[in-house]
């Protein structure tokens, strides 16, 4: 595997997986337990929209095949998404959804924090730009996530049950490859094991606070960042794609 | 007591150095999720720098009533305005 | 307008001799074109009629963000997702901004949402419709909140103080929106047959609902007469729906699509557009429940208020341990 292969794998990695937990989010959309929290959830959205434009794109130009970040978002099947199988996890209630957002912020964050000094400049000043948004995302839900947590007997236990659900998709996050490999040579991107010291401790202090108990088995599910998905992603793929599959090659 | 989240006021400080105006309420459980939704509903067009939240019932307010009393002892002090005062042109800059 | 035939309290217009010396002063505010503010005295009638009016409004951002949403994760491309999703963000946006206006009145947005759900308060008979292609995004921004912008600007200048100051934000945020739309739409026009079928099919399901936005006739009404002295009412809905149709019609033709009204035409003695009335016998059916979507929309808010209950008593009940603790630790 040469650099720019590595690199395109590494950009879609970033890429799907803000385009899918993006797509997830927008599912909240109007449906919401308060008005507030339904204009938060969008800008989060919002948010990891953009980035997603940003990531696809560059790896559209590393691939050199002529691709645009809407042609990788819409016309690839599942097997060529790289995205964590954590953001294609359905939504469930409020609180796991909240609690999907914070485990993946908190390795975002940290992700973003080291290509902020990605040796590929324009890694950086995605990542730059990016990790202001992150800061806000990752406060927000860690505050929710405390909030439901600490907050009636009904949101503790759902909570935990969400926490539990959504544990053994956390361990993916930090498997490294022989994509990594090439990156880590390069100076392009950490080792994704560096940043697991950190995050455990992160995760530790807000679930501390919100008075949960973090599984004790670290059994992690793999396959999004080669490709095998759950059942999932299929469907968010033919809602996604819908348009630009029925009517190939009109412009919107 | 009513489970809904209390009402609080929302005050921002624009761009160009003004003070923080009300701009609108919001419900929240408490001060630091006010002050993250305020920061979402209130500054999605680059509206702000800074942001003030006060929880509804803690601001106290002027009756209309006592319009008359508050205010208008205030029209008949026009010496503390700069125009009551004339000062030639040629006495410079003032 | 997404307040439509909200029903004035009270009999009709007071003559001045009929007025007490509270209402006189009250109503002479209005004429000086004083705003009302909240803890300013005001008719019992004028305050019931703000509230299902400003609720109305509330609530149909509220649901209307639901037939924009329907397409948010069929979006065709990235940014038009983003724009679609800013868009519908702003539609709750503003349903908090009059939310918060009606509560000034001393309802709660709690009671308002209640009165929306067990079906006591109404919403714009608008979202009582689908959105079955892409196009009807663009028809939507275009045709829906071009009709409600009509309504929206002059309510700038309505007499009481918190919802003008609602509609001042909402107008200056909704600029957007119709642009966005009539966008959409222009793409469609210019793109493949099937797209130009579909900007077609939209406006052709859109159109009369559209026009019906504006209520039925009031030339006779004497509601709407006391709305207006009041000025919470500053135009009449046949003004407005004139209004809309002259303005309308030309984009239609800039498009290339026909007018689904075939006997739409120029009157020059009026100086505007001579039009088909919409079917009213529809429109009072779509109000009394039996719209295409009356049940869907009340059925999903009804979902996210129901399940979103443990959500608002969590954070409720954590903020009071939080703020226990503290009182301890002090």
């Amino acid at each position: 595997m040469n650099r720019d292969q590595a690199l395109f794998e590494f950009l879609l990695r970033m890429g799907d997986s803000t385009l899918i937990l993006s797509h997830r989010i927008s599912e909240w959309c109007g449906h919401a337990p308060v008005i507030e929290e339904d204009i938060a959830l969008a800008n989060t959205a919002l948010d990891l929209i953009g980035q997603t434009q940003f990531w696809l794109e560059l790896a559209g130009e590393v691939e050199g095949k002529g691709r645009t970040a809407d042609n990788l978002a819409h016309l690839r099947d599942a097997w060529d998404f790289r995205n964590l199988l954590l953001v294609e996890r359905p939504n469930g209630d409020f609180g796991k959804t909240l609690m999907r957002q914070f485990l993946f912020d908190v390795w975002q964050s940290l992700m973003l924090a080291k290509l902020k000094g990605s040796s590929d400049q324009r890694i950086a000043d995605i990542a730059e730009k990016a990790s202001k948004e992150v800061a806000y995302h990752v406060e927000r839900s860690a505050n929710t996530v405390i909030s439901l947590g600490d907050g009636t007997e009904e949101s503790h236990q759902r909570m935990q049950d969400a926490l539990e659900d959504l544990y053994p998709y956390v361990g993916e996050m930090f498997i490294g490859d022989k994509v990594d490999e090439v990156l880590v040579k390069a100076g392009i991107a950490p080792d994704p094991a560096s940043l697991r010291a950190e995050y455990d401790r992160i995760v530790g202090d807000v679930m501390y606070k919100a008075t949960l108990q973090l599984p004790e088995d670290d059994f992690a599910h793999q396959g999004g960042k080669t490709g095998r998905h759950t059942e999932h992603l299929g469907y968010i793929l033919a809602d996604m794609q819908f348009l630009q599959r029925a009517y190939p090659g009109a412009e919107w | 007591m009513s489970n809904e989240w209390p009402l609080w006021e929302v005050f921002i400080r624009g761009q160009h150095g003004m003070s923080h105006r009300h701009v609108g309420s919001l419900h929240a459980a408490d001060a630091e999720s006010a002050m993250m939704n305020a920061r979402d509903v209130y500054t999605r067009r680059n509206e702000g720098v800074s942001i003030w939240v006060v929880e509804a019932a803690h601001i106290a307010a002027s009756a209309p009533g006592d319009k008359g009393p508050l205010f208008e002892p205030a029209n008949s002090k026009v010496y503390r305005h700069p125009t009551f005062f004339d000062i030639p042109d040629d006495a410079g800059a003032m | 307008m997404y307040a439509q035939m909200v029903k004035t309290a009270g009999t009709g217009v007071k003559k001045p001799k009929d007025m007490t010396a509270e209402e006189k002063a009250f109503q002479a505010k209005i004429d000086r074109n004083e705003k009302i503010e909240p803890k300013d005295w005001m008719p019992d009638d004028y305050r019931a009629t703000l509230i299902r009016q400003i609720g109305q409004h509330a609530h149909s951002e509220i649901v209307g963000q639901l037939p924009e949403g329907n397409w948010l994760t069929r979006a065709p491309t990235l940014e038009r997702k983003a724009i679609l999703l800013a868009k519908v963000q702003d539609e709750a946006g503003h349903g908090l901004y009059l939310y918060s206006a009606c509560e000034t009145l001393g309802v709660s947005r709690d009671e308002l949402t209640e009165m929306l759900l067990n079906g006591k308060m109404k919403y714009s008979s608008i979202f009582n419709y689908p959105t079955l292609n892409w196009a009807d995004m663009g028809a939507v921004g275009w045709l829906v909140d071009g009709a409600a912008i009509m309504n929206q600007v002059p309510l700038q200048r309505t007499s009481y103080g918190p919802y003008s100051r609602a509609m001042v934000r909402i107008c200056k945020e909704e600029s957007f929106h119709q642009r966005q739309g009539y966008a959409i739409m222009m793409k469609m026009a210019a793109g493949t047959a099937d797209q130009k079928r579909m900007a077609q099919d939209a406006l052709d399901r859109l159109w009369f609902p559209s026009l019906m936005m504006f209520g039925p006739s009031n030339k006779e009404s004497v509601h709407s007469e006391q709305s207006m002295a009041w000025r919470i009412k500053i135009n009449t809905n046949d003004e407005l729906r004139q209004k809309f149709v002259d303005q309308t019609v030309p984009q239609i033709e800039f498009l290339g699509l026909t007018c689904p009204d075939k006997d739409i035409k120029w009157n020059e003695e009026k100086g505007g557009y001579d039009y088909t009335d919409p079917d009213w016998s529809e429109f009072f059916a779509v109000l009394k429940g039996n719209g295409p979507c009356n049940k869907d929309r009340l059925a999903a808010r009804n979902a996210a208020w129901k399940n979103g209950a443990w959500v608002r008593d969590a954070m409720l009940a954590h903020a009071r341990k939080k703020a226990a603790r503290k009182a301890v630790a002090a």
